[in-house]
């Protein structure tokens, strides 16, 4: 809906300006690659630098510190996804949360009570009390489906509490920060869980990928859904007799969109398993690995589970009833209310959705890890939220899209993993984070003062 | 007291008859035993000071109010109203002060906002809602083109013209204005004028709750003046005078030769 705003409209609506405007790119969505491309460069140019200063000669060659940085290679992409997945998921929940005005501080903390209550089931309840014993094959689906009911029964709770009985969305969820933190200390007796399911774990990044192949599939099948995507749209509109793009600019977004997916696909598909760790699963199959043999992990499946939400939630804000309320209650909740929609069930249904992001949360964050900790998703809250306001989600409600928050964790995590390579300390990488969440949302206010959107 | 006035036929059942309304907040009588009906193609306005309960009376029959006591009668029959989407079934529409629209979505979202229409799978038909939009606007607003602008970005007289689509779409029978001028030009309140005129030869009754005198005079057939909750009377407006109205409306003085 929002990026309607970007569109050119009005009489002029014949006689198109720029390249643009033709193609009717959402500005912000190019100013956030231009800020996420800033930082890679930055990053790859100061790992260059350092890699050279490690062996004592820097070179005065941009382009030597280019080729020799260590951001931008397959290893640290891949790992850079697998580390965004978990905060990314939450944040698109987080932009229904904010755009129906409210906020979630417990987030963080209910993911922690899922991934507890994920650990009990598939260490202690399936094997024990039930008998499958471990690495059952049922453990794995049964532990998640407990773990999403988990999640939506909780945010439905806190929907409920905030909807119907009108307790403000922030104490509710900073009641709820306290709780469900402790609640998941409760059910684990305060221990450390793990090691989780084999099949679970496949969850966690890099001990589940697609390989090489399966990945070029889903890269293709990608492209094909956003051809359909971009061909029924049209067509939609042609039926109408609506203006539509020019055909070369449909053609060159089509374009963009299909070397994007296949970039992706091939850098994940470039980072090889190690030789020894390839040799070991061979081993395992009682094989011998053959002379020069080199495998590709590909798309990890945890990004994969990101890019169908993703995709899903997406389609609830733009093509549903569910998704229009959320943006109208977030616009004008009055003007919602007299419209005839049930406004405080529609905080039930909001809040359900960010459990159950939660819940694949924190399926995704305990198999990256191998195990249930107390401390899983700890200031996850803060992260989640900077990362949907960081993407263009306006506190004042009623704007903000999924796959700006998506970029906006992004963005965060790029930042904190290339400050963590070039070697700044952990407590100086919180306070750039701190002052580039400021700046973020100052930026955008003036973006949004230029364009006469609501601050 | 005339059953043919003004080419009104007021011989037959009301469309709407709101009879002994009462609505009270936290010990304030808002609306005190309130009647007042409204035939087919007749304006009937609402007037009264600041906090007589026009509004409050006006949003019992839309539904965004729950009544304490009374009985709402549309076409001689009970109609009980408690929420905005009942109203709408009796093909009640409103049009609010603050035209409750949601700024941020566009004409056709805000025109279809809580009855969209869906494809066959059941998710929003945008490029549909859009059309119909496009089909209404042009009887209602000819010059109207900025379809894929959230509303905020539109003037005044757009926002009321596309409040205005969203009742006429939905063929209202009876229509609910609360100052629908109060925001507007010169040149829109002649248009929102002109599109009243069209409404009541639709057969459209419509209560108008107006501040403006002359506004009344002008695109009334009777007033009904409201004065610290109560009802002051019903006349006709076409033999009142300003003075009059606004002797019901400061003094509560009901002039009973002008009683309609």
């Amino acid at each position: 809906m929002t990026d309607k705003t970007g569109r050119p409209e009005g009489p002029t609506m014949t006689k198109r300006r720029g390249l643009f405007a033709a193609l009717e790119i959402d500005t912000r969505l190019l100013g956030m690659i231009g800020a996420f491309a800033v930082i890679c460069l930055v990053f790859q140019v100061w790992t260059g630098i350092n890699s050279q200063a490690l062996r004592g000669d820097v070179a005065m060659n941009p382009a030597a510190w280019l080729v020799e940085g260590r951001f931008l290679t397959p290893r640290n992409i891949f790992n850079l996804t697998i580390q965004t997945v978990s905060v990314a998921l939450m944040a698109a929940g987080m932009v229904f949360v904010i755009v129906t005005r409210h906020i979630d501080l417990s987030v963080g903390s209910l993911l922690a009570t899922c991934s507890a209550m994920m650990a009990m089931t598939q260490t202690v309840v399936l094997p024990e009390y039930f008998g499958l014993g471990l690495e059952h094959p049922l453990i794995a689906p049964v532990s998640i489906l407990v773990g999403m009911v988990t999640g939506v029964v909780i945010g439905a709770f806190h929907g409920w509490l905030i909807g119907y009985l009108m307790i403000p969305a922030f104490i509710v969820t900073l009641g709820g920060l306290f709780v469900w933190r402790n609640v998941a200390w409760h059910l684990t007796g305060g221990q450390t869980i793990g090691p989780l399911d084999g099949n679970f774990q496949l969850f966690g990044g890099i001990n589940g990928t697609l390989g090489v192949t399966w990945s070029w599939a889903f890269g293709l099948l990608a492209i094909l859904a956003a051809f359909y995507a971009i061909l029924s749209s049209r067509r939609a509109k042609v039926s109408h007799d609506f203006p539509v793009k020019p055909v070369w600019a449909e053609l060159t977004l089509a374009a963009f969109a299909a070397v994007a997916i296949l970039g992706f696909v091939a850098i994940l598909n470039a980072y090889d398993v190690p030789a020894g760790r390839l040799r070991r699963l061979f081993e395992e199959r009682g094989e011998v690995m053959p002379e020069g043999f080199t495998a590709g992990y590909g798309l990890p499946i945890s990004v994969l589970v990101l890019i169908v939400v993703a995709a899903i939630i997406t389609m609830v804000a733009r093509r549903t009833r569910l998704g229009r309320y959320i943006y109208a209650f977030g616009g004008n909740p009055e003007a919602a209310e007299l419209a005839g929609i049930r406004t405080r069930f529609l905080t039930v249904k909001v809040f359900a959705i960010m459990g159950l992001l939660c819940a694949i949360s924190a399926v995704v964050a305990s198999a990256r890890q191998t195990f249930h900790s107390n401390d899983i998703g700890t200031l996850d809250e803060l992260r989640v939220i900077a990362a949907a306001v960081i993407g263009g989600t306006a506190l004042s409600g009623g704007a903000g899209t999924i796959y700006g928050a998506i970029l906006g964790a992004l963005i965060m995590q790029s930042l904190q993993s290339g400050m963590a390579m070039v070697g700044v300390d952990a407590p100086y990488q919180n306070i750039v984070v701190g002052i580039v969440l400021v700046l973020a949302v100052f930026v955008d206010i003036v973006y949004r003062r230029r364009t006469g959107d609501r601050v | 007291m005339s059953s043919e006035m003004n080419g009104i036929d007021r011989t037959g059942t009301p469309l709407v008859e709101m009879r002994d309304m009462v609505k009270t907040f936290g010990g304030i009588r808002a609306v005190d035993h309130v009647t007042v009906n409204l035939y087919p193609g007749e304006v009937v306005g609402i007037l009264g000071h600041n906090g007589a309960g026009k509004s409050v009376l006006m949003k019992m029959l839309s539904g965004a109010l729950p009544r304490d006591a009374g009985q709402i009668l549309v076409k001689g029959r009970d109609a009980p109203i408690t929420n905005p989407r009942d109203a709408r079934d009796y093909r009640i529409e409103t049009i609010y002060q603050y035209l409750a629209l949601a700024d941020n979505l566009d004409a056709a979202s805000n025109l279809f906002l809580g009855r969209e229409l869906v494809t066959p799978m059941g998710l929003l038909d945008d490029a549909r809602m859009e059309a119909e939009t496009r089909k209404i606007m042009h009887r209602l607003n000819p010059n109207f083109r900025r379809y894929n602008a959230p509303v905020k970005a539109l003037s005044g007289g757009q926002r009321q013209s596309v409040a205005i689509a969203r009742a006429v779409y939905f063929n209202a029978e009876i229509l609910i204005m609360d100052e629908p001028t109060a925001a507007l030009g010169v040149e829109e309140t002649r248009m929102v004028a002109e599109l009243i005129d069209e409404l009541k030869k639709q057969g459209i009754g419509i209560f108008l709750i107006d501040h403006d005198i002359h506004q009344v005079k002008a695109l009334c057939d009777r007033a009904s003046v409201m004065k610290n909750g109560r009802l002051v009377g019903t006349v006709d407006v076409h033999r009142a005078t300003e003075d009059d109205l606004l002797g019901m409306i400061i003094a509560g003085k009901n002039p009973e030769h002008l009683a309609a």
